[in-house]
């Protein structure tokens, strides 16, 4: 057993123990812990994995417990129906709010949310069936066969039953092929490139932040059987992101951490500070505010993070197998058939002019190269062809299709891949995982399967056709480690194998060269040569030209957004207007 | 309603559309400096409007020592980070920013306030307590992280504001204050009487905004601090420090959120914690704006200035609810606009 599963099971055990040997008044904070650690791992899903800012989240505690009041009281339901109109109640508002803010900057997101939560409370306060200022009361146990749920003791195995269950499903959830996108939603461009619908996904993890919310808002209303508004306004929803800036907010173990913490030292404060200040009133915010600022100046990341980095784990969370089925793969174009055909294609930026009526074609199995000194419009070509860029006159078909006005998500779709000029990998995630982002449109299984773990058989078919493609492009060892540790020149590799594992037609490579050493630049070309032979098409964009001419099949050179020349590599290097580009006019 | 109730909600609605239009210039303008969602702003009101309640009751202020609290502590953190950095360069100035002039402020309060000085000194000694406050939190919360994702700055952001808020309820007291009106006098323009202290808050908060402008267009810092706004590595390299930037911009935000609690404290009463809803509403204002247009965000707040005003007569119990929710309408208009994938390179 690792050491981490040891603390796990120890915890687990203590926990079950806990009514046993804790005081009552014990035996509620480990509650209230609890239902914090719900809205917090949420929390830690939708800002510290996916980089979004929720400040609503009591408010969605909020929509939970008074939809089940409302449900129970008002119409004499059971409690346990109060449980899915409440997560149905809560789902629609975050669907309505996420849609609204999703697609702008973070920091919309975090004002809109201020505002909502906000608005939020005082409509809990201020609506007649919902009890006003005063609240509702009364509200029912939870029945259960003949019984009921209904003391501390009770409801600490229910509350904690949650908590593991939600834990277990989030770290399901991120190892996965949904997970793998949630972690990649930070490059936003590189994650549609591979076939995310990132607003998409951003919207599916804000619903589910705000469901683990909803939850624990039913489990609030049951256990205290009263609500009123003052738990559900913004300054909770700032606690509970404070707890998960304390805990770790990229860690699931962070949520349970902070809240512990959070809600220990809150408790404690609040016993002595009145007490140095004569007088009462909720002196630990001065506390709590400046233990904030310290540790986000001097230890962002986190309790959690400290610990990984001072226990390292010893296994990665997802392994490749030995051996699993193969993924579906594509159908090849016959060798020699024209794939890439890019017809007059124009792009100005203002009145610069980048690309100006460059045609050119890719036929299958050949690499192609493009070329060209800085400035000469590459870039923009490349971004043109990808859909990073909308084009400004011309057409660019792929297999006869245009593609010049598809989507980045919708273009990788068809069986074009791209490698990216400034290394989009995501730095914390190993070099395994990365790689099998490639394969994300390989696969099938959602959120739902993910987290109950159905959908493994097709995770091992990711994993496999991942590691084989690194194992191929010589990083079979190091699979395990994280991305961000390796050189530059080996990112560069693990692009490449990513986009291979999307199992492409077309493969574009932006720079693959830059920043290899020799023995890895002909490593690189040893690999592109032998896709060639199996059939694959490559169009690079390069500024090493000993790389280039050894490898090409056909160039374009493009000088001041123009195709200056194309053809054989001998042919191209003769040229004398590829000669003046490049070395100036021989006046 | 009657025109008459129409002309004096729109009055209420003017006077503080004006204020809230002082705070969503001073959070456009951080925001556009520092890139912090500037949210303690509303402590600055805060602070501002019971400084000034309690100098008329010639007690001196808590602000007075919690200046000087403060202003040591950043005094201590400047001496380390001078001691490891091994210079002595910026030590004179930081001595006389944190430690002589909140000294000497002190001195001033202690030996001013019970003696009732008129209310322009009242309002002056207000400014000159608050005002510190603001490049000291700048020093001590931002500086040293200035560089980290919006998202990182935000989270300081609010923590700044919980303990702000908290040492307000420390030197303040959890009593809230009304400061009597400036002036009482009615003053007839055309069909309507307007009250002479509606008619000085509009016109003073006009007069800060020209002011800012011209400082924007006229001055060498305020062409810095636009500069610094457009492009901050471009600003750095032509010789513009990012932290006296940061600093400037705090300042100018405290001064404005100082100023606008000493008008609004005649019109409400003042806890020590009702700044942040305050400074919300400058930053519906602000979103308005775009967080980047300075007219529109001025304009915003206005809006919800009337906005606020007329929700109160027709629904008052739900008019928070209902100025809070105009940020949806605008938040969807923003989206609908928006084009691109965003990219957000925080880690």
């Amino acid at each position: 057993m690792t050491p981490a599963r040891i603390a796990i099971a120890v915890f687990v055990a203590l926990l079950a123990a806990g009514p046993l040997y804790l005081p009552p008044f014990y035996v509620t904070l480990v509650n209230y812990i609890g239902l914090y650690s719900l809205v917090a791992l949420g929390l830690v899903l939708l800002t510290g994995i996916a980089g979004l800012t929720s400040f609503g989240q009591a408010a969605f505690v909020g929509v939970g417990a008074y939809a089940t009041a409302v449900a129970s009281v008002s119409f004499g339901l059971s409690p346990w129906l109060g449980l899915p109109v409440g997560l149905a109640l809560t789902a629609a508002v975050a669907v309505i709010l996420g849609g609204l803010t999703l697609r702008l900057s973070g920091h919309y997101l975090a004002l809109g949310t201020i505002a909502w939560g906000i608005s939020l409370s005082y409509v809990f306060g201020n609506v007649e069936g919902l009890g006003g200022f005063n609240g509702i009361s009364n509200i029912p146990p939870l029945p259960l066969f003949g019984a009921a749920i209904q003391t501390a003791q009770d409801f600490y195995y229910l509350i904690w039953a949650c908590v593991l269950l939600a834990l277990a499903a989030l770290v399901n959830l991120l190892n996965s092929r949904p997970g793998r996108a949630i972690r990649a939603l930070r490059n936003a461009a590189m994650a549609e490139s591979f076939g995310v619908n990132t607003a998409w996904l951003k919207l599916v993890v804000f619903v589910y932040a705000a469901l683990l919310a909803g939850l624990a808002g039913w489990l609030h209303a049951h256990y205290l059987r009263f609500v009123n508004p003052g738990p559900f306004g913004v300054g909770y929803s700032i606690e509970y992101l404070f707890m998960v800036v304390v805990g770790g907010a990229a860690h699931v173990w962070g949520a349970i951490v902070g809240a512990g913490l959070i809600t220990a030292l809150k408790t404690w404060l609040q016993d002595i500070l009145p007490k140095l200040f004569g007088s009462s009133g909720q002196f630990e915010v001065i506390v709590f505010g400046v233990l904030i600022i310290l540790l986000l100046q001097h230890a962002g990341g986190g309790i959690m993070a400290r610990v990984v980095r001072l226990f390292p784990p010893k296994r990665a969370a997802a392994i490749a197998p030995e051996a699993a089925p193969g993924l579906p793969r594509r159908a090849a174009p016959a060798r020699g058939e024209a794939i890439l055909e890019v017809d007059k294609a124009y792009k100005a930026f203002g009145g610069l002019v980048a690309v100006n009526g460059v045609s050119f074609e890719v036929r299958a199995g050949e690499i192609m190269g493009l070329i060209g000194p800085n400035g000469a419009g590459k870039s923009t070509m490349f971004n043109l062809i990808t859909g990073a860029l909308p084009l400004g006159g011309g057409e660019v078909r792929f297999r006869g299709e245009r593609i010049d006005r598809l989507a980045a998500r919708q273009i990788v779709r068809r069986g074009i891949a791209r490698t990216f000029q400034h290394v989009q990998l995501r730095p914390t995630m190993t070099v395994l995982e990365n790689a099998a982002i490639g394969a994300t449109l390989r696969g099938r299984s959602g959120v739902a399967p993910a987290t109950l773990r159905l959908d493994r058989a097709e995770e091992r078919a990711i994993l496999f056709e991942a590691a084989r493609h690194l194992r191929r492009a010589g990083l079979g060892d190091h699979l395990y480690e994280a991305a961000g540790s390796l050189a530059l020149g080996q990112q560069r590799i693990v692009e490449i194998a990513r986009a291979l594992a999307a199992d492409p037609v077309l493969l574009l490579l932006d720079e693959p060269a830059a920043g290899l050493r020799y023995q890895e630049k002909q490593a690189l070309a040893a690999l592109l040569r032998a896709l060639r032979e199996e059939g694959m098409s490559i169009l690079l964009v390069e500024h090493d030209m000993d790389f280039v001419m050894g490898l090409v099949d056909r160039l374009v050179v493009m000088d001041f957004g123009e195709r200056i020349a194309g053809g054989a590599p001998e042919a191209v290097q003769a040229d004398p207007r590829v000669i003046e580009a490049y070395l100036g006019a021989a006046s | 309603m009657n025109f008459d109730i129409a002309l004096l909600l729109i009055q209420d609605g003017l006077t503080n559309g004006a204020i809230y239009a002082l705070l969503a210039l001073a959070i456009l303008l951080v925001f556009a400096v520092s890139r912090v969602l500037y949210v303690p702003q509303g402590e600055f009101v805060a602070f501002g409007a019971l400084t000034l309640a309690t100098l008329q009751q010639a007690k001196v202020p808590g602000t007075a020592y919690l200046v000087a609290g403060i202003g040591a502590v950043a005094m201590v953190v400047e001496l380390v980070a001078a001691l490891r950095e091994r210079r002595r360069q910026g030590l004179a100035s930081s001595a006389l920013l944190y430690v002589v002039i909140p000294t000497a402020l002190l001195g001033l309060a202690v030996w001013l306030a019970p003696q009732k000085p008129p209310l322009l000194v009242q309002v002056l000694l207000t400014l000159a307590l608050v005002v510190p406050l603001g490049p000291m939190t700048y020093r001590l919360a931002v500086q040293p992280i200035a560089n980290a994702s919006v998202l990182v700055l935000l989270f300081v952001a609010v923590a700044v504001h919980y303990a702000l808020m908290g040492l307000g309820l420390v030197f303040f007291g959890a009593e809230g204050w009304r400061t009597p009106s400036f002036v009482s006098a009615q003053v007839a323009l055309g069909p309507m009487t307007a009250s002479a202290q509606s008619l000085l808050v509009i016109a003073a908060s006009a007069i800060l905004i020209v002011a800012l402008w011209q400082f924007f267009g006229r001055t060498l810092w305020g062409k810095a601090l636009r500069a610094t706004a457009m492009n901050r590595t471009g600003a750095r390299l032509v010789g513009i420090p990012t932290e006296a930037s940061g600093r400037l911009a705090f300042t100018l935000a405290a001064l404005f959120g100082a100023f606008s609690g000493v008008l609004i404290a005649p019109f409400t009463t003042i806890y020590y914690d009702s700044g942040f809803l305050v400074a919300l509403k400058g930053f519906v204002g602000a979103v308005i704006g775009g967080m980047t247009s300075y007219p529109l965000a001025a304009l915003g707040a206005v809006l919800v200035g009337l906005l606020e005003s007329f929700a109160s007569f027709y629904a008052s119990a739900f008019k928070e609810v209902i100025v809070f929710s105009l940020l949806i309408p605008v938040l969807l208009w923003r989206s609908l606009m928006s084009r691109h994938v965003e990219e957000e390179h925080d880690e």
